[in-house]
């Protein structure tokens, strides 16, 4: 009885019940041994997070052959992490240099402008004449948590709009920094490709001076990107509506194992004399996830006009963790530095982005030899580390229960996690719960 | 110039342009302007405590002396990195760790070698699972999230933060939209705690309200209340129901003893309060650059722990989804091992006995220059801090003048002085407190 009525006694205005409220902690308070105050009791439980929530039961399960497609992290065929070569090269460089300061509040600068470099291309006209303010951030969501708040704060009139699906934590940083936000269409269940039409549609119907996030390649959770004269069009299109486009790029270098390659949709854009906005995350293709390496960037009028606007990124980010980890910007600045390490971080991404192709492959032609019913075209046609299955959520559910196979209730699978060993029980889980059903 | 307009300049925004027109007359909803959709972004102020390492570096002055950020230095001036966090570092390579990402609460064994540094081994709490630990990035990240979870589960409290308070505080709360108001805490005429103020100011607080609270060494005053003065501050929380927040910042920078400096923390959760405790690793292991840190939630049960973390993690999820591993795995392995946390104890009282000699040879200096002045603030004063009472001129004359580079509170980082420099200093104070 007490700890209900303190919680609608904390709901209220504290001025409003300050005689009883001051009697009913007194009255707690004299418990003894227990606690004087009691003012949680009223929080419930957080529902787990749908990705990472996913490893947690994985870990749980004690079945030896279990197989875990949930999270986006890169596995070898022997289904175990992998630390980059270029990676541990530059960490025996760095070791020993014992530098701990703190970082500047935008970060490392080197790591910062070989990032911009990466991003925009060695000899991107923006970049040369400073017109990109760029600041290091908290990996892919670090980024994308800055330019939500900096668009709350400097685009307050615009609402963000995000495709529909998308990885899920893009709901939830645009929601916490207070941003409105609208989907746009862009799966298309009937074809398990892009919904062009409505893609382009909806970009026509936003009011003008919307907010686009645009997932630069390797869409996630579709694998479903555009073809570059889509990209055109919708560069086109955004350019005289005047949005702005805000790209996420998780995966330059794992959609087509090119990293320029990847990086074209936002050289198209910004060819076409978009200002736009990146995240750029390090998580997977330099395998730094724990690090929580990236960088936030905003195409800007000129260099005036950046400096003024980092000036204000770093406001963001002061009450947000001060200034970024250093460990993670100094490998990746090591890496990008040196040509031979950039190198041989070229052909190490290659050679991930090639063993999921492959593993795509497989997984398909033994979905085929199983004499499944369905159409798996869409196994090798959609591209980047996650397949968008097409499986429902109760499906997913069976393979959890009762395949110890695991990965999220979208029916996304992380191809990272398939390798020899395991793809044709994975086939013949998939098949089994799927052979009766329509898809 | 003409060329790299030519290249730059984007066709939408460029003069007679026809859409405009229409453009003009759409509703306010529509954000277009005849520029550059940013060009109303004003240069922000250089940070207050942060721009000052960043003044310092640009200038040229041979005898420049930064005693802004608190960060620690040796005799020599340099930046320290502990042996302990060496060791540590040659073990984890030669492991080989992976990459992996933390779950979003953080590494276990980090997790749980914070809070038994902070609440002592034999803490019935932690013993009892009533805790909620959330590593976080250092200090200010704990200190955001907690703000965060009080934004959005302690709707209309207010925070009261001493006056003063590390700039930072503001802006974290302010961010959130957490109300925050001041309680009087710095007595500039005794140099010392205004307590009947602090105590008067907290007792007219709403009931219920939250009070940020330094564990030792306050920043920036270097003034702490006595065991008695905590105890009466623990007495008057329970009486109102406040929830007392402690930024632990500087645990082993006060006496130079970790379990002293936790007096304060320990004694309100022995007294039966719920408290929030925010803890950095930067200064006390000199991680400062791998932003190690923990937010710490005390409850009364152990569900109410289960419950805060959940909600904490999705709080974290959405600004940095899982907090960095390499400093976490050195913290861990520098607490968790008995060997190395008996190294760090002997480098962490090296590190407070430097600083509390450089104290009183600063004294002695002033005192023999100024005699007529009462300087024994400087060695009553705890930890890395020194308030000096000087006001924004005669911080302008110590940089302008003498090229002593601290923040215009007259907050100065005794970390950041040797004792080579004492009396470059000591002449660098008289002056600006005499003449301006």
């Amino acid at each position: 009885m007490f700890p209900a009525l303190a919680l609608s006694m904390q709901q209220l205005q504290p001025a409003a019940s300050l005689p009883l409220l001051s009697c009913l902690r007194r009255a707690y308070s004299t418990s003894g041994a227990a606690a004087a105050t009691n003012w949680f009791s009223h929080v419930e439980m957080a529902p787990r997070d749908p990705i990472l929530g996913v490893t947690e039961k994985f870990l749980a399960d004690k079945n030896p052959d279990k197989i875990n497609l949930g999270v986006g992290a890169y596995r070898d065929d022997n289904g175990q992490p992998v630390v980059l070569e270029s990676v541990r090269e530059a960490e025996r460089r760095v070791a020993g240099s014992h530098f701990m300061e703190y970082l500047p509040i935008g970060g490392l600068r080197d790591f910062v402008s070989e990032s911009v470099k990466l991003a925009y291309g060695d000899d991107s006209p923006v970049v040369a004449a400073g017109q990109v303010a760029a600041v290091q951030s908290l990996s892919g969501t670090g980024s994308c948590r800055l330019f939500a708040e900096f668009q709350r704060r400097f685009m307050p009139h615009s609402s963000v709009y995000i495709p529909v699906p998308t990885w899920s934590n893009h709901h939830n940083i645009w929601r916490d920094a207070g941003v409105a936000q609208n989907g746009y269409r862009y799966y298309k269940p009937e074809t398990r490709g892009l919904d062009f039409e409505g893609l382009m549609e909806d970009i026509k119907n936003a009011p003008n001076g919307s907010v686009f996030l645009l997932h630069a390649c390797a869409h996630n959770p579709t694998g479903v990107d555009p073809t570059p004269e889509q990209w055109q069009a919708m560069s086109k299109l955004m350019l005289d509506k005047s949005h702005f486009a805000f790209f996420d790029m998780a995966y330059q270098g794992f959609a087509t194992g090119d990293c320029t390659r990847d990086a074209a949709a936002i050289r198209i854009f910004i060819d076409d004399g978009h200002r736009v906005g990146l995240s750029q995350s390090y998580a997977k293709n330099m395998g730094l996830y724990g690090q929580r390496v990236g960088c936030f960037s905003l195409v800007c009028d000129s260099a005036a006009e950046a400096a003024k606007v980092e000036s204000q990124m770093k406001l963001i980010a002061r009450p947000m963790y001060s200034n970024p980890p250093l460990h993670g910007a100094l490998l990746v600045s090591k890496i990008l530095h040196d040509a031979d390490l950039k190198q041989q971080w070229y052909q190490e991404v290659g050679v991930m982005a090639a063993r999921i192709k492959d593993m795509r492959g497989l997984l398909r032609h033994n979905l085929q030899q199983l004499g499944s019913p369905h159409n798996w075209q869409h196994i090798t046609d959609q591209i980047g580390m996650f397949c968008y299955t097409g499986m429902s959520g109760e499906m997913v559910d069976t393979l959890a229960a009762a395949h110890s196979i695991y990965m999220t209730r979208n029916g996304r699978i992380s191809m990272a996690g398939v390798n020899t060993k395991n793809v044709a029980r994975l086939a013949e889980a998939m098949h089994a719960v799927t052979k009766e059903a329509k898809m | 110039m003409a060329s790299a307009m030519k290249t730059t300049a984007s066709p939408r925004y460029g003069p007679g342009a026809p859409q405009r027109a229409a453009l003009l007359n759409k509703p306010a909803a529509a954000v277009v302007t005849n520029g550059s959709r940013l060009a109303g972004v004003e240069m922000a102020p250089p940070d207050p405590i942060l721009g000052v390492s960043e003044a310092f570096k640009a200038s040229k002055d041979p005898n420049k002396l930064n005693l802004g950020v608190g960060a620690y230095r040796t005799e020599e001036l340099q930046p320290l990195v502990l042996e302990v966090v060496k060791k540590a570092e040659q073990k984890m390579l030669a492991a080989g760790y992976n990459k992996e990402y933390l779950p979003i609460e953080g590494l276990d064994a980090f997790r749980q070698a914070t809070v038994q540094l902070l609440l002592g081994s034999d803490s019935a709490a932690v013993k009892e699972g009533r805790v909620a630990v959330l590593q976080a990035l250092s200090g200010t990240g704990s200190l955001r999230v907690g703000a965060a979870f009080i934004a959005r589960f302690m709707k209309g409290t207010t925070v009261y933060i001493s006056n003063p308070t590390w700039g930072n505080h503001r802006n974290i709360f302010g961010d959130e939209g957490v109300e925050w108001k001041y309680y009087r805490y710095f007595d500039p005429d005794t140099v010392g705690l205004d307590f009947k103020g602090m105590v008067e100011d907290l007792t007219a607080a709403p009931d219920g309200s939250i009070v940020l609270l330094h564990g030792c060494a306050h920043n920036p005053t270097g003034v702490d209340p006595t065991p008695q003065q905590w105890q009466e501050i623990a007495d008057l929380c329970k009486a109102k129901g406040h929830m007392p927040f402690f930024d632990v910042a500087y645990q082993g920078f006060a006496t130079g003893d970790l379990d002293k400096d936790a007096f304060a923390p320990r004694l309100f959760v022995d007294n039966g309060l719920e408290v929030m405790v925010a803890q950095s690793y930067s200064k006390n292991l000199g991680l400062y650059g791998e932003r190690v840190g923990a937010l710490n939630v005390v409850l009364s049960d152990a569900d109410a722990a289960k419950s805060v973390l959940s909600q904490l993690k999705r709080l974290a999820r959405a600004i940095w989804s899982n907090p960095p591993t390499h400093g976490a795995r050195i913290a861990a392995e520098v607490v968790g091992d008995a060997d190395m946390f008996e190294l760090w104890k002997s480098e962490m009282a090296g590190m407070a006995g430097r600083i509390a000699k450089v104290r009183g040879e600063l004294q002695a200096a002033l005192e023999s220059r100024c005699p007529d002045r009462d300087w024994s603030f400087i060695t009553k004063q705890i930890g890395m801090f020194s308030f000096t009472g000087m006001t924004p001129q005669q911080v302008d004359n110590m940089t302008n003048k003498h090229a002593v580079f601290m923040t215009r509170d007259g907050r100065i980082s005794l970390a950041g002085l040797s004792s080579s420099k004492v009396a470059y200093l000591a002449d660098a104070i008289v002056d600006s407190v005499r003449n301006h």
